[in-house]
């Protein structure tokens, strides 16, 4: 067993420093909550799709507001087959395409507005993994929105991180949208003062992962 | 964009009954490789519009890609799989246009990102 655990160990190090070279926002913008996931979240959250739940490798994962794409090396690198990444701002998606050209893998990538009714055919993808926005700021319900488009996108299960203060409003919206929700792990979100308005250098957000699934 | 991507997509406008599928046309097109899964496509082929790819090819003018219809063997027939994997994975649209099949938005699509933003949203 100790074994085991020190190889699965290495493999989740070895995905998280790969993960180190994907580069971040240049200009993040504010109204979007840009704000990066990090090498270690994201490697932490791919790892345990694909090793608990069998849900990455040979499928067709999508990744609503892609940002720079982080999320979709990690799915790549875990072994998703095909990926899609959606985002409103295309200077994001411009960061993303260069990140992926770098971690030499194919993304198919579509601009559009998470907040319209999404531009696809329901049920088109296995797995969908998505940092939202946490619609703390002047975007409430932003997070509940990205839950409900990526449910009709997925066939299998959404994974995405809310604030872990909003877990029984978020297990209420699962409850209504007809899906189960499991708490796979609770996450410190380091959110760096990134914009003017932060007073304190960098503040610790507390971060559910989440899994949601129709079984 | 990939074809496979072509086939999932569809128009959003407001108050359009029948988005589906958008017609493309394509101004540049590039051809790469994609490692084959016959299992990917496997489990794709259900979710797909067989049809909509048919068409889509010969609106390309890459007619004769693909069989006009899913053979009943699909699982096992690995020329087929290979046909339908470079179809829906190896054309990448670079350069060209969707457009809503009812509305008649246009949709560019430039260095392969189609902006499927509604019009008033677009810049």
């Amino acid at each position: 067993h100790t074994h085991t655990y020190i190889q699965t160990d290495m493999k989740l190090k070895q995905l998280e420093s790969e993960l180190q070279e994907v580069a971040a926002f240049t200009s993040p913008k504010i109204l979007l909550e840009q704000y990066p996931t990090t090498p270690h979240i994201a490697a932490c959250m791919l790892f345990a799709m694909e090793t608990q739940f069998n849900d990455v490798a040979g499928k067709a994962v999508a990744d609503l507001g892609v940002g720079c794409g982080i999320l979709t090396v990690a799915a790549a690198m875990m072994g998703s087959h095909y990926n899609m990444g959606f985002d409103i701002d295309l200077d994001a998606l411009e960061i993303a395409r260069g990140n992926f050209e770098e971690a030499e893998i194919d993304v198919d990538l579509i601009q559009c507005n998470l907040a319209d009714p999404l531009p696809v055919q329901p049920k088109s993808f296995d797995t969908v993994v998505m940092n939202p926005p946490f619609g703390t700021k002047k975007n409430a319900g932003i997070d509940v929105l990205f839950l409900e488009r990526a449910l009709q996108l997925a066939n299998t299960a959404v994974y995405s991180l809310h604030k872990t203060s909003t877990r029984k409003f978020i297990a209420k919206k699962a409850k209504e949208f007809g899906v189960s929700m499991q708490v796979v792990a609770e996450l410190k979100f380091n959110i760096p003062a990134m914009y003017k308005f932060h007073k304190h250098k960098s503040v610790d957000v507390e971060v559910d992962f989440l899994r949601f699934s129709w079984d | 964009m990939l074809l496979l991507a072509h086939n999932m997509l569809t128009s959003h406008v407001k108050g359009v009954k029948n988005g589906y599928p958008m017609l493309l046309k394509v101004n540049e097109i590039d051809e790469k490789e994609i490692e084959f899964s016959g299992e990917f496509i496997t489990r794709m082929l259900p979710r797909l519009q067989w049809p909509v790819l048919v068409q889509v090819l010969k609106d390309i003018g890459k007619p004769d890609l693909v069989p006009a219809e899913v053979p009943e063997d699909a699982a096992d027939n690995e020329d087929f799989l290979k046909a339908a994997h470079h179809a829906l994975l190896e054309l990448d649209i670079i350069n060209g246009e969707l457009e809503c099949p009812e509305s008649h938005m246009k949709f560019p699509i430039t260095d392969g990102i189609p902006n499927l933003l509604i019009k008033e949203e677009q810049e």
